[in-house]
């Protein structure tokens, strides 16, 4: 696969010169493909917020490199703007960002700021509207006026508005209830789906990652402690938890099935999977 | 065993504007949460959970019907501080709920106004850091902590009232796993070791595993009510409410639907474990 | 970055400067002003540096953290050092330009004036370094006490005050994220004239109004459930108490403020 972005040994240091002086992150590599869906996990603290700070320039490594399409992203600081553009970075609550009078103008200040005029602009700002699955008849109420759920989207859309190459979701799903969680979640499948753009998703909900991601890093004090597949992953169980992160829900039981003698394989980590395999073990049980 | 809170036919209605219809957030609750109990409440948001926390302690009162706590009905204002001394609540944004910029300041918080003597604020303030493990962060500055770390000084802050209940308003639900458990542990050793009677309102199922009770809310109603393996084997209810259940039960439950007969009031990964491997082996 | 602000930060130690009751640190800190104010020569100013120098010493206050406590002030004693420097007549002159003219006396109260700012700035600052802000509310509540009797609200006063140090790190903290959530945006903070720049506050700010009145909203309601009702039969779990020490402290600063005041009047 292509890689879209680069990271090469990005070293990030807070406080330089003061008694507070420490590596947010350290010597930290990874390539991205172009297209992928990337997962990243890692407990809070553990560098994974400064990292996706990185990738779209706003913040600047005390050492290393971020490379967008081969290209050193602070090769000329000017046109740093011209990256944020590119690389979509959407935060953690990002409802508390919601300033304008409609929601309509609030999605439009990423694609505004971009120079968008005119229909081009009113095209960007209906479809991602239309992404995150808000109305027509929502977009000239109040940000503030909306759910808590429904100003999760337009934010979200404010972002996808200025059509990134690369969308960073910085727990998109907190806070938000199950019903909440899971229809968020398929609008960014769909996203994903339709449009093929690179999406990486920092998530605390493993059955989240599990059930979404082509590849997951895992981020430790600061540096890389894995990067494969999610059943390269989950098959050290042992090591997540030793490294006081979660696993999921299907794998635990899995784990707990292994443990009574029952034969499950590894890498079998989400709910689908677990049942297939009971299911298999059950008419090979029959049959014999 | 005695009644804690009692909540009978109780309705509410958030003010509106003019000229806007109010929607009840509280349509008919009757509820009696027993002393000494762990019960956790369920719904998704707007299902009126969050309103009734806000009832047990006064914060709201209901526009018909009665809440009563230990028998002190909430809308006699002359009970007020008595009621909120022995409810206490734990919010869910932990930066909002923390007064001083010291922790033992924090945690001295209520007991200094509930006029307690300089000496024994200073021993309810170190037995309630002591309860929650916070003691070594006595002197510290809360918004350094981590968010977990914060709500167990919320906890803290509550403990030192010395009240006879807590209720946890959506207390985890800005908290990454680890804060989650350090939260629940902590509850629940509460409730275990000093008889606290615990009421957990959250949408995150797997809360409920060792509950006493769980109540589901669903348009401001109650609309189940049981032992979490009476609630949870009702996976199409829940289901419908807009609630998920844990992974546990939704193995068995498509298991089941599968054509293996298993029971599906399996709720830990061990139970569930058990279960499927004994169905397995008694098939070989 | 804004984090860098220093402004009302506390150093947490157990020095003799964190053990004075915080009533004794006002105190100090106002003769030390007056003191400033009197001092008028190279000796004076000497006794004060010396004094400043003493007292961050004893309270191990990182004197890198107490330069930096300067930064956010530096336009203004520039600005005092410029003016001074050049519009102060005097007897002799080295230098003039048109209306401008570097005399002896303006290089004189010029150094004096920056002097004077930085010694003031890092006394104050050395005070809250040294004393948290929630003792310091207690002082200021304690020896403003008899303004009660004026029907001046200084309980509600010094809560108000605590309530604010406590979210002053909370918000900056706030106003960093929303910065970067708008600059993600494309959001451009930095360039553009002052109508421009101005106009690019908005997006900052009332996000940032909108979440304050939240928070302010959720913390009364919290207060109101730990039985927050007002000064009234309140206790303490520090009740603020004189100890020998701060006796010490108090002359020996009262004596150190005359000597100055005296040597300033000598011009010395």
């Amino acid at each position: 696969m292509e890689s879209i972005l680069q990271i090469r040994h990005l070293t990030h240091t807070y406080s330089i010169g003061t008694p507070f002086e420490r590596d947010a992150v350290k010597d930290i590599s990874f390539e991205v493909g172009r297209g992928e869906f990337l997962g990243i996990i890692g407990h809070t603290g553990s560098g994974k917020s400064t990292l996706i700070q990185h990738l779209n320039g706003l913040l600047r490594p005390t050492e290393g490199q971020v490379l967008l399409d081969g290209k050193d992203i602070w090769a000329d600081p000017k046109q740093i703007r011209d990256v944020r553009f590119r690389v979509g970075l959407v935060f953690q609550y990002p409802e508390y960002q919601l300033f304008e009078e409609t929601v309509y103008k609030d999605i439009a200040f990423g694609p505004t700021n971009q120079g968008k005029r005119g229909a081009e602009l009113d095209r960007c700002v209906r479809d991602a509207a239309r992404l995150v699955g808000l109305r027509e008849d929502q977009l000239d109420k109040s940000p503030f006026e909306l759910s808590g759920g429904q100003k999760r989207r337009a934010a979200l859309a404010g972002v996808l508005a200025m059509e990134p190459d690369v969308l960073i979701l910085d727990e998109p799903t907190a806070g938000l209830d199950p019903a909440g969680r899971e229809n968020l979640m398929e609008n960014i499948r769909a996203y994903h789906r339709e449009q093929g753009k690179t999406i990486l998703l920092v998530s605390h909900s493993m059955d989240e990652i599990a059930r979404n991601v082509d590849r997951i890093l895992v981020i430790k004090s600061a540096r890389i402690l894995m990067d494969g597949t999610p059943p390269e992953v989950f098959s050290r169980s042992e090591e997540l938890l030793s490294a006081g992160l979660d696993i999921p829900h299907a794998a635990r039981i899995a784990a707990a099935l292994r443990q009574r003698g029952v034969p499950i394989p590894p890498a079998v980590y989400t709910v689908d999977a677990l049942e297939r395999e009971i299911l298999r073990l059950r008419k090979e049980a029959a049959s014999c | 065993m005695s009644v804690m809170l009692q909540a009978e036919s109780v309705r509410f209605a958030y003010p509106v504007s003019e000229g806007r219809e109010a929607v009840p957030a509280l349509d008919g609750v009757t509820v009696a949460v027993e002393r000494g109990t762990f019960t956790v409440v369920f719904g998704h948001n707007g299902s009126g959970k969050s309103t009734f926390a806000k009832m047990c302690n006064a914060v709201l009162v209901p526009d018909e019907g009665t809440v009563s706590v230990e028998g002190m009905d909430t809308r006699d204002d002359t009970l007020l501080l008595s009621i909120r001394q022995r409810v206490g609540m734990v919010f869910q944004n932990p930066d909002n709920q923390i007064v001083a910029n010291v922790v033992e300041e924090d945690v001295a918080f209520a007991p200094e106004n509930l006029g307690v003597p300089t000496d024994e604020i200073r021993a309810r303030v170190d037995a309630s850091l002591d309860a929650v493990g916070m003691r070594e962060f006595v002197t510290h500055a809360p918004h350094l902590l981590s968010g977990g770390q914060k709500q167990r000084i919320a906890i803290a802050g509550v403990l030192a009232m010395c009240p006879d209940c807590i209720v946890l308003d959506e207390a985890t639900a800005m908290l990454d796993p680890m804060g989650r458990r350090e939260v629940l542990s902590t509850v629940r050793r509460l409730n275990r070791e000093q008889g606290i009677t615990v009421l957990l309102i959250t949408h995150h199922m797997n809360e409920a595993e060792d509950a006493d009770r769980v109540i589901v809310m669903d348009d401001g109603r109650v609309v189940m009510d049981g032992t979490p393996k009476e609630v949870f084997s009702r996976v199409e209810q829940l289901r419908d409410t807009g609630l998920t259940v844990p992974e546990t039960v939704e193995l068995l439950d498509r298991l089941c639907q599968d054509g293996m007969p298993l029971p599906l009031d399996a709720l830990s990964v061990d139970e569930c474990a058990d279960v499927i491997a004994d169905a397995l082996s008694r098939k070989g | 970055m804004l984090k860098d602000i220093t402004l009302g930060q506390y150093f947490p130690g157990d020095t003799v400067a964190h053990r004075l009751d915080p009533r004794t640190k006002i105190l100090l800190v106002t003769l030390y002003i007056v003191a400033l104010f009197s001092a008028d020569g190279l000796l004076s100013y000497a006794v004060m540096c010396a004094c400043l120098v003493v007292s961050v010493r004893l309270a191990r206050v990182p004197p890198r953290a107490m330069v930096r406590g300067l930064r956010p002030v530096l336009f203004i004693i520039i600005f005092t050092a410029v003016l001074n420097l050049f519009f102060t007549p005097g007897e002799q002159e080295f230098f003039r330009f048109g209306f401008l003219a570097v005399t002896d006396t303006g290089i004189k109260t010029a150094v004096f004036m920056v002097l004077r700012i930085m010694l003031l700035i890092m006394g104050t600052f050395l005070m809250t370094y040294t004393t948290s802000p929630i003792s310091l509310t207690d002082a200021l509540e304690n020896l403003l006490g008899g303004l009660k009797r004026f029907r001046v609200p200084v309980h509600e006063l010094a809560m108000m005050m605590s309530i604010a140090l406590r979210f002053i790190p909370t918000l900056i903290e706030e106003t960093d994220k929303i910065m970067s959530a708008q600059k993600a945006r494309g959001a451009d903070l930095e360039n553009g004239n002052l109508i421009q720049r101005a106009k690019a506050m908005i997006p900052i700010l009332v996000p940032l109004f909108v979440s304050a009145f939240r928070r302010a909203d959720e913390l009364a309601t919290a207060m109101e459930c730990r039985c927050y009702h007002g000064g009234e039969g309140r206790t303490r779990l520090h009740v603020l108490r004189y100890a020998r020490r701060d006796y010490n402290a108090l002359t020996i600063g009262g004596v150190i403020c005359v000597l100055v005041f005296v040597l300033g009047r000598f011009g010395l």
